[in-house]
């Protein structure tokens, strides 16, 4: 079984998968079968360096923006990926500010509420040490202290977060569907 | 980021502008601990109206900000929430535990 704090998926003797609370999913290498790579967008290939984290906002910022995504979804998907990255740099490579992350993003179709919609695939790899499931449960809003909000902003900003640990690298997979409002009657 | 301080009788004023993240979050966490723990001042005020972004690092700063000022007897007061910094705050819950105000002047009146 492979569990990841707010969510675990669990293979079950009959080999049908389980899936419990909500937030990430954290997936054998083989269950990653329906990542799809629809057409590639923007490449980046990064280091631990904070302050690159600026950079990196705006480059996501102006794409989302260039998809069509509605403001709030902009800053919701640059709040993920920025989160995100911080969680590398001091999770993964413990502060280390010259280790490689890759960062890729394309535009896919993804299964949504039973059809197929129009979505941002983000793709975050890096080589740093594994994941500690017991530090990636997030935390509950009441305790008031500081820490531990990144993964609940992630949560909350993506439709999917998706974690994979594999040869050595481990891959967060982010979708945001894309939310097009259809033009109102008579315009 | 860039922070600049004002000190108006009793108050430190912090006048915070750019961006809040795993960059710069430590700056603005020492410039309050300061404040607050060393210099033990009543009450500081955060400006946060040119804030372009701020992430968890930078709210983890806040929080640990209100908690010094409360173990020391003092007020950490913020105004000039502009959309960006609110949806955060109101994203992490934690709008309800700060002190809030429009502006400068209610700030300091409070």
């Amino acid at each position: 079984m492979y569990y990841l704090g707010i969510r675990y998926v669990r293979k079950s003797a009959r080999g049908d998968l389980s899936e419990t609370k909500r937030g990430i999913q954290f997936l054998r290498p083989e269950e990653r079968a329906h990542v799809s790579r629809g057409s590639l967008l923007l490449r980046m290939e990064l280091r631990s360096n904070p302050e690159m984290l600026c950079v990196v906002r705006n480059a996501v910022g102006e794409l989302t923006a260039k998809l069509g995504f509605s403001e709030p979804d902009c800053r919701a998907v640059v709040r993920a990926v920025d989160e995100a990255l911080t969680n590398i740099i001091r999770h993964a490579y413990l502060g280390d500010p010259d280790r490689p992350i890759d960062a890729s993003f394309h535009r896919i179709d993804a299964p949504k509420d039973g059809q197929s919609g129009d979505a941002l695939e983000i793709v975050l790899e890096d080589n740093g040490v594994t994941a500690n499931p017991e530090k990636m449960c997030g935390r509950a809003l009441e305790d008031i202290r500081p820490g531990g909000l990144g993964l609940h902003f992630i949560r909350e900003c993506m439709d999917t977060v998706e974690f994979t640990r594999n040869n050595g690298r481990n891959q967060l997979r982010l979708v945001k569907f894309l939310n097009v409002q259809a033009p109102q009657k008579g315009s | 980021m860039q922070i600049a301080a004002r000190h108006l009788d009793k108050t430190t004023i912090f006048d915070i502008s750019g961006d809040i993240d795993l960059a710069t979050s430590p700056q603005l966490r020492k410039a309050l601990l300061r404040e607050l723990r060393e210099l033990k001042m009543p009450r500081v005020v955060l400006n946060l109206a040119a804030v372009r972004y701020i992430d968890s690092s930078g709210v983890a700063s806040l929080v640990e900000g209100l908690k010094a000022s409360r173990d020391v007897g003092s007020r950490l007061i913020l105004f000039g929430l502009n959309r960006t910094v609110r949806e955060v705050l109101q994203l992490s819950k934690l709008v309800r535990i700060f002190e809030i105000y429009e502006n400068e002047e209610q700030s300091v009146a409070s």
